[in-house]
C-alpha cells in the first residue's frame, strides 16, 4: 500500500485514540483546576461508567442513546457521592495524603467491580449500533467507530467551552477554580461546586469509558489506560482545559507512529518519552502557567 | 512522666534520645538476634522479608518522608537492583562485588531521573518518576540479551568466599545486617546537615533556598541514596525469591511502598518498619481470616486488594499519621495518665512534620 496511506491511517486512528486520552485527561484536569485534588480513580470513574452503560444497554435491555445518557447521569452522581464522603473530609490535607486516597479509591473500585456478579474479571462486549461500519474517505478507510470518537470529543469540548465562558454555573465554577476565597466571598457554593465539579468529571469519564468500549471492551482493568491520560494531562499543563485535548491527541497519534515505524516496545512508553521531553523543556506543560510561591 | 530537660545543642542530635531508649532498641537488637533460634522457619521467612521491605522503605522514607519528594518509580530501582545482581552473578561475579554494583547503578539511575526534579514539583515529578519508571521496565523487557525478557531469570544463592547461604536462618543474618546498616544510614543523614536541609526543601523549597539551601544538590542527593537502598533491597528480593521476571515490579509495587511509609507514619524512623510490618502481614491476615468466612465472601479474587483498600482509607480519614502516630498517642496516654484529652495531640492540618525526637 501507498506509504502516505499508511501514514494517514495511523494518524486518523491515533486521533480516535487520543480523543479518548483527552477525554480521560479532561476529567483529571477539571476536578485538578476546580479542587485542587489529583484524582488517581479516574480511569476507574471511567470502568464504572462503561460497566454502567454495560448493565443498561446489554443486561438491561434499554436503546443505546438513552441506556449511555442513563449511565452518564448514574455515573455523575457515583462521582458527586466519591466527593461527599471521602474528599471532603480531606479538605486541607497534605497533597501526599489525598493522592493516596484517590489510588486507595481506584483500588476498592476494581476489586468491588470484581466482586459484582454479572461483572467481574470477565471481558464484556458492549453492543453499539456502529459496530463494523466504515466509511471511506478518498483512499483512507476510516472505521465509524473512530469518526464517532473524534465527533463526539469535539461536540463534548464545544459544549464544555460554552458551558464554562456563558453559563452561569460554569462561569461561577471558572472563578471557584481561580481563586476559592474570593468567589466564596462573591456569594458562590463552594461546597455545591465541588460536588458539580466532580459529576462532570465523572460523566465525561463514562463517556470515555463508552467511546473506548469498541475497541478495548469493558473489563476491569480498563481503567489503567489513566496511566496514559495522565501524561496527557500533565504534557498540556495540568490544569488547562484546552491543553488535556492538545495533550491527548499528540500522546495518541506519537504512540500510533511508533507502533509503525519504531521497533517493537517502543509503542508502550513512546507517551512517556514525549512527556519527559517536554518536561525538559517546558517544566510547566505546554499550556501550563508557572506560579510564584510565597512563603 | 518524664521531663528532658536538655543542656546542649548536640542532645538534639544523638542517635537515641537517652539511655532508656537506647536500652530498649538494644533489646530489640537482641530479639532479632535470637528470632531464628526460636521462630519457626515460616515466621523466620516473613522476617526475611519484611528485613528486605525496610531496606526499600527507608530508601523511600528519606526521599518521599524527609525530602518531601513524591516518587511513584520506586518499583524501577527495585528492579534495577534485582536484575544487576542476577545478571551479573549468572556471569560469575561474586555476590558482593553484584551486590554493590546493584547499589551503585539504580543509584546511577536515581541520578538521572532525580534530573528532572530539579525542575519539577509535586504532581509534575510524581508522574515524571512514573514515566521514567515505565520506560525503565520497558528495557528490562526488551534487553532480552542481557535480562532474558519477560521470561525471567534464576538467581543462585547467596555466596561469599566459599561461604553458601542456603538455608533461611543464613538469608535472615544477611538481611538483618543490610537493613540494620540501612536504617542506620537513614537515621545518620536524618540528624546530619544534609538530613536537615531534606527536611527544610519538604517544609518549604523557597524558604530553604533564601537560606541557602542548595536545593540541586540536595535533592539529587537524595534522590541518589534512596535508589540505592531501593537497589540493594531488590537486589536481596531477588535472592529471596531465586526467580525474578519484569512482571513482579509494576507500578502496583511503587504504590505498594508509597503505602508502606505512610501506614507506618510519613517522616518517622519508625514508621519504616511499621510499614514494612503491616505491608507483609496483611495478606497473611487476610488468608487467614478467609477461613472464617463465609465461602461466597472468602472466594472473592478480588478481597486481598478490597481489605488493603479499606485499611488505607480508614488511616487516612482516621489517622493519617500512621501507625506510629497510633503508638505515640498510645504512650502518651499512660504517661499523661490520668491527664489525657482527645485534643492533647490534635493533627494540624499541615504537611507532615518531621518527628520530634
Amino acid at each position: 500500500m501507498d506509504p502516505l496511506i499508511v501514514f494517514l491511517q495511523a494518524v486518523v486512528s491515533g486521533i480516535s485514540i487520543g480523543c479518548i486520552y483527552a477525554l480521560v485527561a479532561l476529567g483529571f484536569v477539571l476536578i485538578y483546576k476546580a479542587t485542587e485534588v489529583v484524582n488517581f480513580a479516574q480511569g476507574e470513574l471511567m470502568m464504572v461508567g462503561a460497566f454502567f452503560a454495560y448493565t443498561l444497554v446489554d443486561l438491561g435491555g434499554v436503546p443505546f442513546v438513552p441506556g449511555v445518557l442513563l449511565a452518564l447521569l448514574a455515573t455523575a452522581a457515583f462521582g458527586v457521592i466519591l466527593n461527599h464522603l471521602l474528599l471532603r473530609p480531606l479538605i486541607g490535607s497534605p497533597a501526599f495524603t489525598i493522592v493516596l486516597a484517590t489510588v486507595a479509591v481506584s483500588t476498592l473500585l476494581r476489586a468491588v467491580v470484581a466482586m459484582i456478579p454479572g461483572w467481574g474479571v470477565e471481558t464484556h462486549r458492549l453492543s453499539n449500533p456502529l459496530a463494523g461500519q466504515v466509511v471511506p474517505i478518498g483512499k483512507l478507510v476510516v472505521s465509524a467507530e473512530h469518526l464517532m470518537v473524534i465527533a463526539v470529543t469535539v461536540v463534548l469540548v464545544g459544549a464544555l467551552y460554552l458551558f464554562f465562558s456563558r453559563a452561569r454555573v460554569g462561569v461561577a465554577l471558572q472563578a471557584t477554580s481561580q481563586n476559592q476565597l474570593a468567589a466564596g466571598y462573591s456569594g458562590i457554593d463552594i461546597r455545591r461546586m465541588f460536588g458539580l465539579i466532580w459529576g462532570i468529571s465523572a460523566a465525561v469519564a463514562a463517556l470515555a469509558g463508552v467511546l473506548l468500549a469498541p475497541a478495548a471492551f469493558v473489563h476491569v482493568n480498563m481503567g489503567y489506560i489513566g496511566l496514559k491520560a495522565f501524561p496527557a494531562a500533565v504534557l498540556g499543563g495540568f490544569g488547562s482545559l484546552p491543553g488535556a485535548v492538545v495533550g491527548g491527541l499528540i500522546i495518541g497519534v506519537v504512540e500510533e507512529l511508533a507502533g509503525l515505524y519504531a521497533p517493537e516496545g517502543v509503542k508502550n512508553v513512546a507517551a512517556y518519552v514525549v512527556l519527559l521531553a517536554v518536561l525538559m523543556v517546558r517544566p510547566q506543560g505546554l499550556f501550563g502557567i508557572s506560579k510564584r510561591v510565597r512563603v | 512522666m518524664k521531663f528532658y530537660k536538655k543542656t546542649s545543642y548536640t542532645e538534639d542530635f544523638r542517635l537515641f534520645r537517652d539511655g532508656a531508649a537506647a536500652f530498649w532498641y538494644a533489646l530489640l537488637g537482641l530479639a532479632l538476634v535470637a528470632a531464628p533460634f526460636v521462630l519457626p522457619a515460616y515466621y523466620l521467612s516473613q522476617l526475611v522479608l519484611i528485613g528486605i521491605y525496610v531496606v526499600a522503605g527507608a530508601g523511600l522514607m528519606l526521599l518521599s518522608g524527609y525530602c518531601g519528594q513524591i516518587s511513584l518509580g520506586h518499583a524501577a530501582f527495585f528492579a534495577v537492583g534485582a536484575f544487576t545482581v542476577a545478571v551479573l552473578e549468572k556471569h560469575g561475579v561474586p555476590f558482593l562485588a553484584a551486590f554493590a554494583a546493584a547499589g551503585a547503578l539504580s543509584a546511577v539511575v536515581g541520578f538521572v531521573i532525580g534530573l528532572p526534579a530539579l525542575r519539577l514539583s509535586g504532581l509534575y515529578l510524581a508522574i515524571a518518576t512514573l514515566a521514567a519508571s515505565f520506560i525503565v521496565t520497558e528495557v528490562i523487557v526488551r534487553w532480552e540479551s542481557v535480562t532474558n525478557g519477560a521470561s525471567g531469570l534464576n538467581v543462585a544463592k547467596i555466596r561469599i568466599a566459599g561461604w553458601v547461604a542456603d538455608s533461611e536462618p543464613k538469608l535472615y543474618a544477611i538481611v538483618l545486617a543490610v537493613a540494620l546498616a540501612a536504617m542506620l544510614a537513614v537515621r545518620n543523614i536524618v540528624r546530619a546537615p544534609l538530613g536537615l536541609a531534606m527536611m527544610a526543601i519538604r517544609d518549604s523549597e523557597t524558604a530553604a533556598q533564601s537560606m541557602g539551601v542548595p536545593l540541586m544538590r540536595v535533592k539529587l542527593a537524595a534522590f541518589a541514596i534512596s535508589a540505592l537502598l531501593t537497589g540493594l533491597a531488590g537486589a536481596l528480593y531477588a535472592h529471596k525469591l531465586q526467580f525474578i521476571d519484569p512482571d513482579q515490579f509494576t507500578i502496583l509495587v511503587s504504590i505498594e511502598f508509597l503505602v508502606m511509609i505512610f501506614i507506618g507514619g510519613i517522616g518517622s524512623m519508625h514508621g519504616i518498619v511499621l510499614g514494612a510490618v503491616f505491608v507483609i502481614a496483611l495478606p497473611q491476615l487476610v488468608a487467614v481470616a478467609k477461613d472464617y468466612l463465609p465461602a461466597a465472601v472468602a472466594q472473592q479474587s478480588g478481597l486481598q486488594a478490597a481489605v488493603y483498600a479499606v485499611v488505607l482509607l480508614a488511616f487516612i480519614l482516621a489517622e493519617p499519621t500512621g501507625l506510629y502516630g497510633i503508638w505515640r498517642k498510645i504512650k502518651h496516654y499512660f504517661s499523661m495518665f490520668p491527664f489525657y484529652r482527645k485534643g492533647s495531640l490534635r493533627r494540624a492540618k499541615s504537611f507532615a512534620k518531621s518527628e520530634t525526637w
